[in-house]
């Protein structure tokens, strides 16, 4: 049951994808260029509602579906990390024009060339599992 | 209901990820795409080489269920919900693309050049596609999370990580376009 409500919001959200063209190479290109305001307004919508959602869930101690507390997990404080992991996903996110979620979409649309920037985002993870301890964090 | 034919504004495209981000929540889950990616490295057998690969995926399985959906959705805005795949995006991006050598911007979803089945025998384009997978593997690892984990997730829940990490998402993808593009294309 639980399977297919995963199943359920991957495609709502696949669909969305899509449909908002956030899947879209030259959306992503457009945005760089800050030539239009369609992608702020996605990620900016979205942030938004979503401080909405968070401070809600937290005030009223929302339970989820199951009955169970919501847990946010808070991420390990560091700069260097994101800073240069973030440069490092926004140099391949421009070049490739997909980000790992609108990638499984794309396969879904039927653009194969996509399974080439899948596999090598794989390989890209699998690198820096090798050489993680070596890298400022 | 033509309106669901046409490509969706940002303000129903928004508040839908804010929609999919709360019913993640609600089921005890939370969005983050680039996950997936470590968990297809440990069922490649990646545990052998690092620790880092050494989880239990069954506890990721349903976040691949959630990426599995993400393509199927794809199949249906693609071929049920949509008439025109065209992206409508600036004039100006268009004028600059076609100088660059991307004639099928503002007719196409995906850029032809780089997106066409003819790519697979252009080693160029092939490694192009492959290197921009690499970084982008590479650094959402490196920095705990793509856009879904950190820029939507993380800013949700007010978190200054995710805000450094979407600074430096832009700063790669401005360096990309307005630096390295003109190198490569």
């Amino acid at each position: 049951m639980r399977t297919i409500i995963y199943l359920f919001i991957g495609i709502l959200f696949g669909i969305t994808m899509f449909k908002s063209e956030a899947a879209s190479w030259f959306r992503i290109y457009e945005m760089f260029r800050f030539e239009a305001f369609h992608m702020y307004g996605i990620i900016g919508s979205t942030v938004v509602l979503g401080i909405l959602i968070v401070q809600a869930i937290k005030r009223f101690n929302i339970l989820s579906f199951y009955g169970e507390p919501i847990v946010f997990l808070p991420k390990a404080k560091s700069v260097s990390r994101y800073l240069f992991g973030g440069f490092i996903f926004g140099l391949g996110w421009a070049l490739a024009g997909a980000c790992p979620g609108p990638m499984f979409t794309l396969v879904g649309a039927g653009f194969s060339p996509i399974l080439v920037v899948i596999l090598g985002s794989v390989f890209g993870t699998f690198l820096y599992g090798l050489i993680k301890e070596k890298l400022p964090h | 209901m033509t309106f669901l034919f046409d490509p969706w504004p940002w303000y129903i495209s928004g508040p839908m990820i804010a929609l999919i981000l709360f019913l993640l929540l609600m089921v005890g889950k939370n969005f983050g795409m680039s996950s997936n990616l470590r968990t297809l490295c440990t069922m490649c057998g990646a545990g052998s080489a690092s620790d880092f690969f050494r989880l239990d995926w069954k506890s990721q399985q349903w976040n691949l269920v959630v990426a599995l959906g993400a393509g199927i959705g794809g199949f249906i805005g693609a071929q049920f919900l949509s008439h025109d795949l065209a992206v409508a995006i600036h004039p100006d991006t268009i004028a600059n693309l076609n100088t660059l050598g991307f004639k099928s911007a503002g007719t196409s979803y995906l850029p032809t050049a780089l997106y066409d089945t003819s790519i697979f025998t252009d080693i160029r384009g092939v490694l192009i596609l492959a290197i921009g997978g690499l970084l982008v593997g590479f650094g959402a690892r490196y920095a705990g999370g793509c856009t879904s984990g950190h820029a939507i997730s993380g800013l949700s829940t007010l978190q200054w990580p995710s805000l450094i990490a979407v600074i430096g998402f832009f700063a790669g993808g401005l360096t990309m376009v307005h630096f390295i593009f003109p190198l490569i294309f």
